[in-house]
């Protein structure tokens, strides 16, 4: 490893801030990027399923009535 | 050729084979990632000039490279459903857009950030950095026309077109150091002559720039699936897979 301590790695020679600024930045965009289309997914898979399932029951309900 | 062409037209097909690909490709992009930052930042010597600032390079240099190669994803698929009419162009091509807009952000904020103990500033409107500024815009243009229309082959159209024109910033920005004076350097790494910067450097940001191409590639195809799905909603495929997927 290049540096001696934990210290060292945080402090960089004082370019810590900018250094660690950056990559945090990186990692939270990186992260956000990767987890909005699951969400997306998975909350209209959801949905979906919901809608259909109400529709199902419209469906058999009707079909009682006549009956 | 032609067979292929025809399963890529086919969204239960793509669905199910981007999702086989990411059962893989995406535990191994952040295998790669973690091992590439953490080499970068902790394993690599400091640089005789910038010191440890220049580590920045190891995130900086890979998003730009990639901002650039979406932008060609992103126009290519364009072309292409302009030209054939293909509908699952045109999904990539939505897809690609808020991708590419996130790692030109990266490319433009880590920039920013290297400048200042660099070169004593956050910001100039330097000829690289104002081309990607513009290459931020397009990708941001294509996102928000497309929610602009109702009707959403005019909107594939219009975006489609629009990314075409926009490829002309990409030379713009590939040639921007050697037209105009610039605070950035020339290549150091090259593919005919020799390649500036040391092995030791070299190793981690070659892993890097591989690690955020193959996490592009997750994210296109991650916003492919979602896009597929809402589209392809009332077919009997989605159906299926809402049975199989969603037990409740």
């Amino acid at each position: 490893m290049y540096f001696d301590s934990l210290q060292a790695v945080l402090h960089m020679d004082g370019h810590g801030f900018y250094v660690w600024a950056a990559y945090a930045v990186t990692l939270v965009t990186l992260t956000a990027t990767v987890i909005a289309p699951v969400l997306r997914r998975r909350r209209f898979l959801r949905q979906l399923a919901a809608q259909l399932k109400r529709a199902q029951g419209a469906t058999a309900a009707s079909a009682r009535r006549i009956n | 050729m032609w067979p292929i062409f025809h399963k890529f037209g086919s969204p239960p097909w793509l669905y199910s084979i981007s999702g086989a690909i990411l059962r893989w490709l995406l535990p191994i992009t952040l295998i790669a990632l973690i091992t590439g930052a953490i080499w970068g930042l902790l394993f690599t010597p400091a640089e005789n000039v910038q010191g440890n600032s220049y580590r920045i390079i190891y995130i900086h240099v890979p998003a730009a490279v990639v901002a650039l190669a979406g932008y060609y994803v992103m126009a290519l698929a364009g072309a292409v459903s302009l030209i054939w009419r293909m509908k699952m162009a045109d999904v990539a091509m939505k897809a690609a857009a808020p991708v590419g807009a996130a790692f030109t952000f990266i490319a433009l904020f880590t920039g920013a950030v290297w400048g200042k103990p660099t070169w004593g500033t956050w910001w100039v409107w330097d000829a690289r950095i104002t081309s990607m500024l513009v290459l931020l815009f397009l990708y941001l243009g294509v996102v928000a026309l497309y929610e602009a229309f109702d009707n959403k082959e005019a909107a594939g159209k219009a975006c489609a077109v629009l990314s075409l024109v926009g490829m002309v910033n990409i030379p713009i920005i590939y040639k921007s150091v050697d037209w105009w004076y610039s605070l950035h350097q020339g290549a150091s790494i090259k593919f005919t002559g020799e390649t500036s910067i040391h092995s030791s450097m070299l190793y981690p940001l070659l892993l890097m720039i591989a690690a955020f191409y193959a996490l592009f590639t997750c994210c296109l195809l991650l916003n492919m699936r979602a896009e597929l799905l809402q589209r392809e909603q009332r077919t009997q495929w989605v159906r299926k897979l809402i049975d199989k997927e969603v037990v409740n």
